[in-house]
């Protein structure tokens, strides 16, 4: 069962070839056989997945069930869930029972889904490699000597593995796509404003996007259509009416424009990895689109941006950890003070120290200008790149990261290294666009990613390109041989 | 040398909405400690804010009553600091695009002249909860109902010369945020107060002094006194060849003294940035008709029509229109009254019904007396049922809670007697009892004569117990003693 | 841009994160790292550029001013350090 997409299996749920019951027992045997030594998740919620796939199989006898009723998923642990400890991958917030569940936690109960339990993360989605995590670092399933990317590493790492069908994920520089890439599953980062952010525990608020990680565009389709839509407890969410993603996939990609950065094919990226991007776009061309090389001549000032705006806005958006209301509090403070500075240096790990570290200093007297003022304006720049590049082409391609899955360690004491991991993805952040990350082959073994960008609320196009594809290729239902077991 | 004092205020004033700032809690005071706290007033992780439509039209009314520019957009920013009672770790207020930019509010000064301050800005932002310093086991507690109240952050201009000009300022801005209905303007339960920068220069010159910060005065007494006495402990230490150190000072009203609030001071890197949770607020030409449409009479539009349309002297329009409750008070009372006299009114008004106010330290809407009640009770001198002296017993009656106007009249017998027949009985007993007397009046040059009078209308009203009509008794006084 | 360590506590104070002394020498050389590596920032021309704090023009949406939310203090309370009598507890906070 576990080879099946959501799509085969929601089909299944619906025809009563399969209960829900018995699909999420499945499922959670498979994380407790797997998850021992993988760690992609934080919190297994078994009673409650249990429960809810009993109200699921009553739903769908009933003949009032919807595609994702009774189909398993996992959350990303950075997504508030009532009742359930919600940790966002830190120490923090080891001892935190949410009182009330995120938006996405709500449309996906709503829609009668069943979820497995809670995926390991980068700590507050800090990081690119899943080694921030408090909770140890998750393991690549095509590797597990290798990173499985980050933020969103767990829920990668869970479905790539097929521990669970389809997952949520957050993508604030990179999130969903790199660790969708690292691990050869399908990921989707919407157009900021798209999903709502209630409840989704922030990192870098104008930046921060939920979205789905699952094995094919078509699945993506699937929870995009669950995820999206206005929320009015979030003022960022835009009222815009959410399409029909999937009745869309089929259409033909005859004269589809797809431009080609030639900065995001110059020194840096893997020979190997560039050998992959670039056959996948010669499927595109034999799908009849047309190919045309544009600039996006500020993509080496992403990087630098990022590392200015996100620090600043988390710098401020993780003040409230103070040891006061919820979370961590250290022993015996013998002052204010020292309530505030052990129970966040003993709270947070290095890497979130680092960040609001960074983040405070570019915020400080004397540096505003200087560092955040000049980073919202390098914004702007980044924005005008893809703007002028959406006049003349439909999507943008290239590849999702650099190169495929690290070692465990390699890139762990390095900081700017590890930042420059998400060297082709932070910009699509910074203009608040759609990008997608699809499998397009391998190399030596390790998944590689291609990058789709697309422009403001055209999520369904990307879908589209990406599920038409996926129509004429199968690295996306490649599954690492140590987790194929018996389905 | 002659100093000069040189003195701006910020002004805080809670908006009288029914829900916070940025969330749907609910804003009501007094209610148990973090009962009115929500998720996103305890700054849980992942909630966010959204604007209460309310603030926005109501800081518009503001600006529009201070004339005063606004742009299309304000923007909120994060306020970066760590304290128990702000639990986010940042204020939301606004920084660099306010949502009330410049303007000004006209104040009179004792000599009757007017003097204009200016408003710097004035800016949206939520309130902090609240410390409570007793005991629990020797830590603080922290109660955080308050937070996210919505502020209106007022910012004047250093303008003012004196403590006495502050305070006007002061007065006149709390009377025109009741008057909006902006604000309850409750200074007890701190819904209006006021952080004052104090600073002195010799006259004559240019530049200012070093300012100090006095934090959180919540009366008008306290500010009056507050600034004098930091303006003369600012001249104390220059004239003795000190320096003023910039600080923040806090107002002990016990001891009577500002005293320095923190000995070592650490220079606030408050790292402002636009909150990127929160979009800028539009003010364009539809909130501004909108707010335009419902503002209501302002005070100084209500004196100048107390004057035109009821004949008020100008000192009474003024004293009876400073505050909205008054006013309303005023004119509730006159149309129970009848409307055929509003200068009895206005000086039942100014007289008892403000007197007893101050005495009891009440607030209009505290008083036991109504104006409805006040106003039967002038009905009762213009149709002659009691005289004006009696009405003031009526009036502590009332005021004491034995009833209206009408029953205490009935009970205590108090009404005027206006029977000729009975009252003349009166004037023949005093003038026979009183010979010499009038045998005195008869001998008295005319213009004497007036005075003389006096005596029998005050023997008569003794007799009478005070019931008895005073123009009937002058006028059959008259008839027997010139006759 | 080289941080040294004075400024690295200055800042982790104005962060309120404790650090140890052992270890301000890495966070200083980590930041500094990080700090030259944005100084890229610098070389965009961006005299005419406004700042683009979100990614869409959009403007704030308002809310109507009705109470929504009733007392949760219990189910919040839970998940506090230390309250009493519906108060949280810090240690004493001097003025």
């Amino acid at each position: 069962m576990h080879t099946k997409t959501l799509t085969e299996l929601s089909a299944m749920l619906q025809a009563g070839e399969v209960s829900s019951v018995a699909l999420t027992e499945h499922f959670l045997d498979r994380i407790e056989q797997y998850d021992q030594d993988l760690n992609s998740f934080i919190t297994v919620t078994r009673e409650e997945a249990l429960e809810a796939a009993r109200a699921a199989d009553e739903r769908i006898q009933a003949g009032n069930a919807g595609p994702l009723t009774g189909v398993p998923i996992a959350h990303k642990d950075i997504f508030c869930t009532d009742g359930v400890r919600t940790s966002c991958g830190s120490r923090m917030l080891d001892n935190f029972i949410a009182p009330y569940d995120a938006t996405v936690v709500e449309q996906f109960k709503q829609a009668g889904a069943v979820v497995l339990g809670k995926t390991n993360m980068d700590e507050f989605a800090m990081g690119s490699s899943n080694e921030t995590s408090f909770y140890g670092p998750v393991k690549n399933p095509w590797d597990r000597d290798r990173v499985p990317g980050g933020s969103s590493g767990g829920s990668a790492a869970s479905v790539a593995a097929r521990l669970a069908p389809a997952a949520t994920g957050t993508d604030t520089g990179g999130s969903i796509r790199q660790p969708a890439a690292l691990c050869g599953i399908t990921g989707l980062k919407p157009t900021y404003g798209r999903v709502s952010r209630w409840g989704m525990i922030a990192f870098a608020s104008s930046l921060d996007q939920g979205g789905p990680m699952a094995q094919s565009a078509e699945d993506c389709a699937l929870m995009l259509e669950v995820m999206s839509g206005f929320d009015e407890k979030d003022s960022t969410s835009v009222n815009e009416a959410v399409p029909d993603y999937r009745t869309q996939l089929s259409q033909g990609l005859q004269g589809l424009k797809i431009g080609l950065p030639k900065e995001y094919f110059s020194e840096g990226l893997g020979p190997e990895v560039e050998a992959v991007v670039r056959a996948a776009i010669e499927e595109y061309k034999k799908l009849g689109a047309e190919i045309i090389e544009i600039s996006l001549p500020n993509t080496h000032l992403a990087v630098p941006a990022y590392y200015v705006v996100a620090p600043a806005e988390c710098s401020s958006n993780l003040s409230r950890f103070d040891g006061v209301r919820y979370g961590y509090r250290c022993d015996d403070p013998k002052d204010l003070q020292d309530l505030y500075e052990r129970s966040r240096g003993e709270g947070f790990g290095e890497e979130v120290k680092r960040r609001i570290m960074i983040g405070a200093y570019a915020l400080s007297a004397g540096y505003y200008d200087a560092y955040y003022l000049k980073a919202q304006k390098v914004r702007h720049l980044i924005s005008d790149d893809f703007r002028k590049a959406f006049e003349e082409v439909d999507v943008i391609m290239g590849p999702t990261a650099p190169s495929t899955a690290f070692k465990l360690g390699e890139k762990a004491d390095d900081p700017v290294t590890m930042y420059l991991s998400d060297i082709y993805t932070i910009a699509v952040n910074l203009a608040g666009l759609p990008g997608m990350s699809v499998p397009a082959g391998f190399s030596e073994g390790m998944p590689v990613g291609l990058q789709i960008i697309g422009n403001y609320f055209e999520e369904a196009r990307l879908l589209n390109v990406a599920h038409q594809y996926q129509q004429v290729t199968d690295w996306h239902r490649q599954i690492p041989e140590a987790f194929k077991g018996q389905s | 040398m002659e100093w000069e004092a040189v003195i701006g205020l910020e002004i805080h004033s809670q908006l009288a909405t029914n829900s916070k700032i940025f969330s749907g809690a609910s804003t009501t005071y007094g209610a148990e400690p973090n009962t009115q706290a929500c998720a996103i007033d305890l700054g849980m992780p992942g909630v966010l804010p959204v604007v209460n439509k309310e603030v926005v039209r109501m800081a518009a009314m503001f600006g529009l009553a201070i004339e005063a520019e606004m742009g299309e957009y304000s923007v909120f920013a994060r306020k970066n600091y760590f304290y128990p009672d702000l639990p986010k770790g940042y204020q939301i207020s606004q920084f660099e695009l306010p949502i009330v930019g410049k303007g000004h509010l006209d104040i009179e000064l004792e000599d009757g002249t007017t003097k204009r301050i200016g408003v710097t800005r004035a800016h949206l932002e939520e309130d902090a909860g609240k410390s409570l310093h007793e005991d629990f086991h020797g830590m603080t507690g922290i109660d955080l109902n308050r937070a996210g109240t919505p502020l209106l952050e007022i910012v004047s201009e250093p303008d003012m010369r004196s403590a006495k000009e502050a305070v006007a300022y002061m007065k006149k801005m709390h009377s025109l945020v009741t008057y909006l209905g902006i604000s309850d303007g409750n200074m007890q339960e701190g819904s209006f107060r006021c952080d004052a920068n104090v600073s002195v220069r010799l006259k004559g010159e240019e530049e200012f002094g070093t300012r100090t910060e006095i934090k959180n005065i919540n009366s008008f007494r306290f500010v009056e006194r507050a600034i004098e006495h930091e303006i003369e402990r600012q001249i104390e230490i220059l004239e003795s060849g000190g320096e003023i150190i910039q600080e923040t000072r806090l107002y002990d009203a016990d001891k009577d003294e500002t005293r320095s609030m923190r000995s070592k001071e650490e220079a606030n890197d408050y790292r402002y940035f636009p909150d990127p949770d929160l979009l800028p607020v539009v003010m364009d030409q539809a909130v501004l008709d909108a707010a335009r449409d419902s503002m209501p009479e302002l005070s100084d539009a209500r004196k100048a029509r107390f004057i035109d349309q009821y004949g008020l002297r100008g000192e009474d329009a003024g004293q009876i229109t400073a505050s909205r409750e008054m006013a309303d008070f005023f004119e509730a009372a006159l149309e129970v009254s009848g409307g055929s006299d509003a200068k009895i009114v206005a000086n039942w008004v100014i007289g008892e019904f403000s007197g007893a106010l101050n005495r009891e330290g009440l607030s209009v809407q505290e008083a036991p007396v109504s104006a409805a009640m006040l106003g039967q009770l002038v009905k009762r001198i213009l149709d002659n049922t009691i005289s004006g002296k009696i009405a003031k017993e009526v009036f502590e009656a009332m005021w004491q809670g034995e009833g209206d106007a009408d029953v205490i009249i009935e009970q205590k017998g108090m009404k005027q007697v206006t029977d000729t027949g009975a009252i003349e009985v009166m004037v023949d007993e005093v003038l026979a009892n009183n010979p010499k007397q009038v045998e005195n009046y008869r001998n008295a040059e005319e213009q004497k004569r007036g005075k003389m009078i006096g005596f029998f209308v005050g023997q008569i009203m003794k007799a009478s117990k005070g019931k008895a009509n005073p123009a009937l008794v002058n006028e059959l006084l008259k008839k027997k003693l010139d006759s | 841009m080289s941080l040294g360590p004075d400024e690295v506590k200055k800042i982790a104070h104005l962060a309120r994160l404790g650090i140890r002394e052992e270890d301000i020498p890495e966070y200083a050389r980590n930041l500094s790292d990080i700090l030259s590596f944005v100084e890229h920032l610098g070389e965009a021309d961006t005299e005419a550029v406004a700042p683009m704090a979100h990614p869409l023009h959009a403007t704030q949406r308002l809310r109507d001013d009705v109470v929504t939310e009733n007392n949760q203090r219990e189910k919040f309370q839970q998940l506090a350090p230390q309250t009493q009598d519906g108060l949280y507890l810090v240690p004493k906070v001097i003025e």
